[in-house]
């Protein structure tokens, strides 16, 4: 299939026209009035948000839109010179950096101030300094959510409670206060309908890469899949639309065969099925990404798809209990787990994905995700008896991508996987 | 110098052999000297020691192994970009050193240490473990409520840990305790403040490290001693300048650090360091509902600290500047451990409001093992020199 082909599947110009839609949307609030809300993807209450007819906006994304166009480095190197260590989450600084440059949009118009940071509190510090750094800068209402971390590996009804209690009595009336419009919890499980909706289409795709050959991959192509219910379109018509092209379109692969697309087209032969652990590097995704399928390595899952939302244990947002299933998404997400549900969740996907090992793509930025990683990967080595592998890059920092690094560890990984192979064949 | 039990020098003594001592001695003594005794360690920034107490186990204090301990084990378990603290816990762990701790808290601090709750889950499961989460929303009826409830749950842990119930009226009992010891713990800090040529932070710092190692009760009579001796004792006072220094509230500066920042002419008249000890500001009531008055003081007359939303950002920093007006202070040292997140993301804000106001800081990076000290003490003599010339100005 050529690159030509690639780009007509209806389901990435469908996300496309709907990003750019937000990002016009967001740079034209001088004219049509409505109010911003920034805020994070993990504990994302977009069909919230929409209940006041806001816009979403979210610097996580922002940042990784400024890595793939490779302007983050430069705006980190601001951020530094401004006193921000070194030390520290590159999203942050690629944000502050991005704001002192003047905050240009990827459609190259400069993104409004917030009206309000909404600082849903789920599973990273670092949010909680970044928005109190961003209030500081804005001087806007900020409004926290404090998600409880799920430290004995379950969620209590203490934690929804509170959760709740804050949705009332904090969140809900701040939004209602910024957007002077009153809350409607009607609207709120129209909303959730949608979103449980493309949820199961979302959860249909992710889960075809149990199939072999796999028509998806389930991380660097699952980075694209997660978008919209990630972002700023969860609980919309579009996000619905969406994810019916994208589950038609996949049907459409498995039907005739096909594995997943890639930037150079269809991706033939699958040697390797991986299991991902860790956010990608944004600064030289396609680049990485190449390395895997030029090996024939495909990612079979991933926990990176799962910052948002874990879907695919069965959570589904509840149009019957609107307050209650926000609480529950919050909690829920992958990184307020608890590092012995993270280790279950990856043996489970190793065994039930049939992959040869797991990878973990170790981010300097994010001791969220990595603080315990090498322990986790040491475990998964033990359970499952398939060979783990170690890489280290950052997010949105140039200078933490070594290719040549990557790649020889790739490799020589791959390499310890065929060499396990063929010691089973032949003990077999 | 062979000194007398109560001597300045002998009470300075016996802290630094408590905190020398990587085995943990005196806490496995206070352990084997009655049949099911237990011991609860804990982490930074806080947590409610009342009710380790009133379940008649040992509070321990966990702050890492310090510059003295040579981590092998731990760095297995960490990458280059990651602090030192959670490899030299986990070194304590691996080789032993803490197989006498019965249970082990992780407060709400910051990822690594939430994190590496879940580590000590895998690799001790017979350990009694506990992320131990405080709240971020400081209204009564929602973070008050929520607080009690994981209070409630500590308890209950604790109860199954001990096999025995926490009742209020012991739990009542030990917020006495721990009341009298912060009373102690704040007249240390004001004494210093006031004649800190009296009482150095070195020895500051080590007699409040005591206070993790130590049956509380024990502490607060240390630091009553202290006082005394100290306050017989004649010091010359010197030409130094008085700094606040903020950052090092979880991973520990090596003794050193604090010892040149002193020699490099700038007495240290306030800190963030083991901020468990003065984390509840005034004295909690001991009457009442012991967990209810425990979430009130929490919620309401608290440490501000990094790992603390601050809600409103009119209040955010104040805390700083008042230490620095109330104490006497002529400038701020921003100490704190490499790759920090809350300390390193919180020094931006902290500084523009130091700037806002006129008080002059310098900054620094370290780890508990950091060895050289010349440029850390340049850095600070130059501080002190540049705000000796400020003032005479
Ligand atoms: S620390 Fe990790 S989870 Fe937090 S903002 Fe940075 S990348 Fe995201
Ligand atoms: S030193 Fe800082 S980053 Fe490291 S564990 Fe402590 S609070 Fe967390």
């Amino acid at each position: 299939m050529s690159t030509q082909d690639v780009i007509k599947e209806a389901s990435m110009l469908k996300q496309k026209e709907m990003i750019a839609n937000n990002y016009d949307l967001l740079t034209s609030t001088r004219g049509h009035g409505r109010k911003v809300a920034s805020t994070f993807v993990p504990g994302n209450l977009n069909e919230l948000i929409m209940c006041f007819d806001m816009l979403n906006n979210l610097p996580e994304i922002n940042a990784i839109q400024n890595g793939m166009k490779k302007l983050s480095g430069g705006y980190i190197t601001e951020a530094e010179k401004g006193g921000h260590s070194e030390d520290v989450c590159t999203y942050v600084k690629a944000d502050l950096g991005m704001m002192k440059r003047g905050n240009l949009a990827p459609n190259g118009k400069p993104l409004p101030d917030p009206d309000l940071l909404l600082l849903s509190y789920t599973g990273c510090f670092t949010f909680m300094k970044w928005f109190e750094l961003l209030r500081a800068e804005y001087n806007c209402p900020t409004v926290m959510l404090h998600v409880p971390y799920q430290g004995d590996g379950k969620t209590t009804q203490n934690m929804r409670d509170y959760i709740v209690k804050q949705l009332k009595e904090d969140v809900i009336p701040t939004l209602e206060k910024v957007s002077g419009v009153k809350f409607d919890i009607d609207r709120l499980r129209e909303n959730l309908r949608r979103s449980a909706k493309a949820e199961d289409d979302l959860v249909w795709v992710l889960e075809t890469a149990k199939n072999k050959p796999t028509p998806i991959d389930a991380y660097f192509g699952g980075v694209y899949y997660i978008g919209p219910i990630f972002t700023a379109f969860r609980g919309t018509d579009d996000a619905v639309e969406y994810y019916r092209l994208l589950r038609a379109e996949i049907e459409e692969r498995m039907r005739q065969g096909l594995g997943p697309l890639t930037p150079e087209g269809e991706m033939k032969e699958q040697k390797y099925r991986l299991v991902v652990e860790g956010p990608p590097n944004w600064t030289s995704f396609r680049d990485f990404w190449k390395m895997f399928y030029d090996e024939g390595a495909v990612v079979v899952a991933s926990t990176y798809t799962k910052v948002g939302g874990m879907y695919d244990l069965g959570f589904r947002h509840d149009p019957d209990h609107p307050l209650e299933s926000l609480a529950d998404y919050c909690l829920g997400c992958y990184t307020n787990r608890n590092l012995p549900q993270r280790v279950d969740l990856l043996e489970k996907y190793i065994n039930e994905y049939e992959a040869d090992g797991l990878l973990i793509n170790s981010i300097k930025s994010c001791n969220s995700f990595s603080a315990g990683q090498l322990l986790m990967m040491r475990e998964i080595e033990k359970r499952t008896g398939k060979p783990g592998a170690f890489i280290e890059t950052d997010l949105v920092d140039p200078r933490y991508f070594s290719a040549a690094n990557v790649k020889n560890r790739l490799e020589s990984y791959f390499q310890m996987i065929d060499q396990k192979r063929r010691a089973l064949a032949s003990a077999a | 110098m062979p000194a007398t039990p109560n001597s300045t020098a002998a009470i300075v003594q016996r802290c630094q052999d408590l905190f020398d001592d990587l085995d943990f001695t005196a806490a496995r003594a206070w352990k084997d000297a009655a049949p099911g005794r237990k011991v609860v360690g804990y982490m930074p920034v806080y947590v409610p020691r009342e009710l380790i107490h009133a379940a008649n186990m040992l509070p321990l204090g966990i702050l890492g192994g310090g510059e003295n301990m040579e981590v092998i084990h731990g760095d297995a378990y960490y990458q280059s970009y990651i602090c030192r603290i959670p490899r030299s816990t986990l070194e304590l762990g691996i080789t032993g050193k803490l197989d006498f701790a019965d249970g082990m808290l992780f407060p709400f601090v910051c990822d690594v240490i939430r994190n590496l709750s879940g580590m000590w889950k895998l690799l001790f499961p017979k350990v009694y473990t506990r992320f131990f989460d405080t709240p971020q929303n400081y209204k009564d009826e929602v973070g008050g409520n929520y607080y009690i409830e994981e209070l409630r749950e500590l308890r209950e842990g604790l109860e199954e840990l001990g096999g025995a119930r926490i009742t209020d009226e012991a739990l009542r009992a030990s917020i006495e305790v721990y009341n009298e010891n912060r009373r102690l713990v704040r007249e240390v800090y004001a004494f210093r403040a006031a004649t800190p040529w009296k009482a150095p932070s070195s020895e500051v710092y080590l007699l409040m490290r005591a206070g993790n190692v130590l049956p509380v009760e024990e502490h607060t009579q240390l630091m009553k001693d202290y006082l005394a001796a100290v306050k017989a004792e004649d010091r010359p006072m010197r030409d130094n300048c008085r700094v606040v220094l903020n950052g090092a509230f979880c991973e520990q500066p090596p003794l050193n650090l604090i010892k040149s920042i002193e020699m490099a002419g700038c007495y240290i008249v306030d800190d963030d360091f083991m901020l468990v000890n003065r984390w509840l500001l005034d004295d909690v009531p001991a009457d009442g509902d012991p967990l209810a008055n425990l979430a009130s003081a929490f919620l309401h007359r608290s440490a501000e600290t990094s790992a603390k939303f601050q809600p409103d950002e009119g209040e955010k920093g104040k805390y700083l500047i008042q230490s620095v007006r109330e104490k006497g202070a002529e400038g701020v040292i921003f100490a704190a451990p490499s790759f920090c997140d809350p300390a390193l993301l919180e020094r931006p804000m902290l500084q523009a409001k130091l700037k806002a106001h006129g008080i002059p800081y310098i900054s620094f990076k370290y780890a508990e093992n950091s060895g050289q000290m010349q440029p850390i003490r340049e850095q600070a003599g130059t501080f002190a020199d540049s705000i000796k010339l400020w003032s005479a100005a």
